[in-house]
């Protein structure tokens, strides 16, 4: 069992956990994730690290499904039955002039390491960080306390440009030709559409893959993912790939595969 | 010579069982157990002994039986191999020892795998499993994976005094034994009791800890470990290679058993995990894994289910009664068929193309070599399983370079379970590539035997 030592509700739909987990803690790096069950039929559902310490492991998540529904319903103090990691390869953080991180959604969450490694390795940063509303929008101080720069975007307006991230990703990449690396995290639609941008200037762009998975070691290979007509397991070869040449579009049909069962379960949830 | 035909194991319906997970075999009474101990003939230079990976002296525990002595059936199985329950299921006795048995050359062998299940099955039922560990040594033990190579050499070892510490990946213990095989084959508490055993003796297992990422082997070393023994298995899947593996219905048969046996699928929602597999099914390869894919399929409420193999059934390499079972299941075997390609619509498989095989000369492998005709055939299904083997498990060669694998992923060994890390042994499929359970508690019992000698010179 896994003790929740603190949580804190971001918004309605996305919390923020500190679970400990030193067997975790002990070895992880940004780029990192972790797989948790949150009882003992529980599904077995991956977390990117949003940070650790030597014997805590923070995740942030949305409770979209039913199994961070469920766990969204648990509170300091409670345990979850399983928390395994790091898994995946950590990300090649290497020295850059300029990097963009692209993050829509929770996906504020796992590109935080990243973007700090970036940051602390000596690259300049930006970051253009996306959500629905300004309700939406999590982490901005966490981000705002390293970045150079910060552009926000939001469906409706209500906080920054209204719009997607790809626009003001466009219009950095094809003005400022220091930048020389592009990550972008977070639904596939957003990575699909920031790869379409990236390489359209020519930038270097990663992004980080989140099939469905369950035992997150290469065994099962449910998380195969298709990159330029050869197949990898996101388990062990990512989460991060380069973002060319990723069939996204069969990403988003294999993430889909199980739509009508997680609605049958989520009904249990409400039913109970 | 003995003419006593076998006495037969009772088994479920075939038709009842083929919607339910109950055990199919069911095992001997102590009366078939007697009259089948009749039948051997208690060679003087036992072959069958030597057939064993793990040399249980078989002769011995079967005149206990006929002497009515359970317990010292029990103790003489249990002094060699510490999972007889398991082993009297799922060996394959028909090319070990039941294959070596003389009465085999002009009759049937005698039955020593429903034996030994029948002398297992009394011992947990009675809790005969001698727990007490007679020395305690200096000397801390890490073994990676707590499945059947890893199990054997934990006790090995523990009994020797050692302490020893198991690692586990999932977060259940028993490796194939607990995510591959299942539940009408092995019942999952027959491994819970096993392992329950090992903690008894003082074995100490961590779950949801993966060697290679949560700890690694130099991590293990600085811990305190002396001596690490890796029984990391064969978790990697072979894909086909041809074009549609990733559309949705596409199972490896390690993803579609990990959702029914470690993850409960077939009783889902009760389960968070789902499952899903259409009318129809194939499910590509022959052995083992592919029959228990097949025979899970119609579990869960597939109505066809279809064995694609390239070779011809004499060719199968699955347990000859795993065979029996699929074809009584209503399993349909269509031989001597290669996939070609996997059709989809909207992503999702709508059929697989076969081309028709022919068998040409013998192989490396001693076997007849499938050769393409040319001709194809296309089979309309709802799913795919593609169980065409596994390789080892890349994790822990990931971190750890100084360990030399083969260029399969095979970890490289001498004959004494040693790899190119001074004090890391390894033994079992991570060792082999997919091989068979025994086999790999063999693999991991004699590596306990280096690994003492290599710890008393510490």
């Amino acid at each position: 069992m896994y003790k929740i030592v603190d949580k804190k509700v971001l918004n309605k739909d996305i919390d923020y956990m500190k679970i400990e987990a030193p067997l975790v803690a002990r070895n992880a790096k940004p780029g990192h994730f972790i797989i948790l069950r949150v009882d003992d039929e529980g599904e077995r559902i991956p977390l990117t690290i949003a940070s650790h310490d030597d014997k805590h492991v923070d995740i942030i998540y949305q409770k979209m499904g039913y199994s961070t529904k469920l766990l969204g319903e648990k509170e300091i103090g409670d345990t979850v039955s399983d928390f395994v990691g790091p898994l995946g390869k950590a990300a090649h953080i290497k020295k850059r002039n300029h990097v963009v991180g692209v993050a829509g959604g929770v996906g504020a969450a796992p590109l935080y390491p990243q973007l700090k490694a970036y940051k602390d390795s000596g690259s300049k940063v930006t970051l253009i960080l996306g959500a629905r509303n300004k309700d939406f929008l999590i982490m901005k101080e966490d981000y705002e306390a390293f970045v150079d720069e910060v552009i926000y975007t939001t469906d409706d307006g209500s906080f920054g440009q209204k719009g997607l991230v790809t626009e003001p990703l466009e219009q950095l990449l094809s003005s400022d030709e220091s930048i020389d690396q592009v990550i972008a995290i977070g639904p596939v639609i957003m990575m699909k559409f920031a790869t379409q941008v990236a390489l359209k200037y020519d930038k270097n762009i990663d992004v980080s893959l989140n099939p469905i998975m369950i035992d997150g070691t290469g065994m099962c290979g449910n998380c195969r993912v298709n990159i330029a007509g050869k197949t990898y397991f996101a388990c062990i070869d990512g989460p991060d790939f380069e973002g060319q040449d990723v069939d996204f579009d069969g990403l988003m049909k294999r993430q889909s595969y199980y739509k009508d069962e997680e609605h049958q379960c989520y009904l249990r949830l409400e039913h109970e | 010579m003995n003419k006593t035909p076998r006495t037969k194991m009772p088994e479920q319906d075939p038709i009842k069982r083929s919607s339910n997970f109950l055990e199919v075999a069911l095992g001997y009474g102590i009366e078939e157990a007697k009259k089948e101990a009749l039948r051997c003939i208690d060679c003087k230079n036992p072959k069958c002994v030597m057939a064993c990976p793990v040399s249980v002296k078989i002769p011995e525990f079967i005149k206990h039986i006929l002497n009515d002595d359970m317990d010292g059936a029990f103790d003489k199985i249990y002094e060699d191999n510490i999972l007889p329950s398991i082993c009297g299921r799922v060996c394959p006795q028909e090319s070990q020892c039941e294959g070596a048995c003389i009465l085999g050359i002009k009759g049937e062998p005698v039955s020593i795998g429903a034996l030994e299940r029948f002398v297992g099955d009394y011992g947990m039922k009675e809790n005969k499993a001698d727990t007490t560990v007679k020395t305690n040594k200096e000397g801390k033990v890490a073994v990676v994976g707590s499945g059947p190579a890893g199990l054997a050499n934990a006790a090995s070892l523990r009994r020797k005094g050692y302490q020893v510490t198991v690692f586990e990946a999932l977060h259940e213990y028993g490796g194939v034994l607990t995510y591959g095989i299942p539940e009408f084959r092995l019942p999952k508490d027959i491994v819970k009791n096993e392992i329950k055993n090992l903690q008894e003796m003082g074995v100490e297992f961590i779950k949801n800890a993966i060697v290679g990422k949560s700890v690694t082997i130099d991590q293990l070393k600085e811990d305190g470990y002396q001596a690490i023994f890796v029984g990391s298995g064969a978790g990697l899947p072979s894909s086909l290679g041809i074009p549609g593996e990733n559309y949705n219905g596409v199972y490896f048969a390690n993803e579609f058993l990990t959702r029914v046996n470690l993850m409960r699928s077939n009783v889902f929602p009760n389960s968070a995990t789902p499952i899903k597999t259409g009318n129809k099914v194939a499910v590509i390869g022959g052995g083992n894994v592919a029959m228990d894919a097949a025979r899970t399929a119609k579990r869960i409420g597939a109505k066809e289910v279809m064995i694609i193999y390239r070779r011809d059934q004499a060719s199968l390499p699955a347990r000859l009664e795993e065979i029996h079972h699929a074809i009584d299941e209503g399993i349909e075997m269509n031989l001597l068929y290669n996939p070609v390609e996997i059709f989809g619509e909207n992503y999702e498989v709508t059929s697989i193309k076969c081309e028709r095989m022919e068998l040409g000369d013998k192989d490396s492998s001693g076997r007849r070599r499938p050769m393409p005709t040319g001709e194809y055939k296309t089979f309309d299904v709802d799913s795919v399983i593609v169980s065409i083997g596994q390789k080892p498990n890349p994790i822990l060669k990931q971190s750890t370079k100084d360990l030399n694998t083969h260029d399969w992923g095979g970890i490289i060994t001498d004959q004494t379970h040693k790899t190119s890390i001074e004090g890391v042994f390894a033994g079992g499929d991570a060792v082999t590539g997919a091989a068979t359970v025994i086999l790999a508690m063999g693999a991991g019992k004699d590596a306990a035997e280096s690994m003492d000698e290599y710890l008393k010179n510490q």
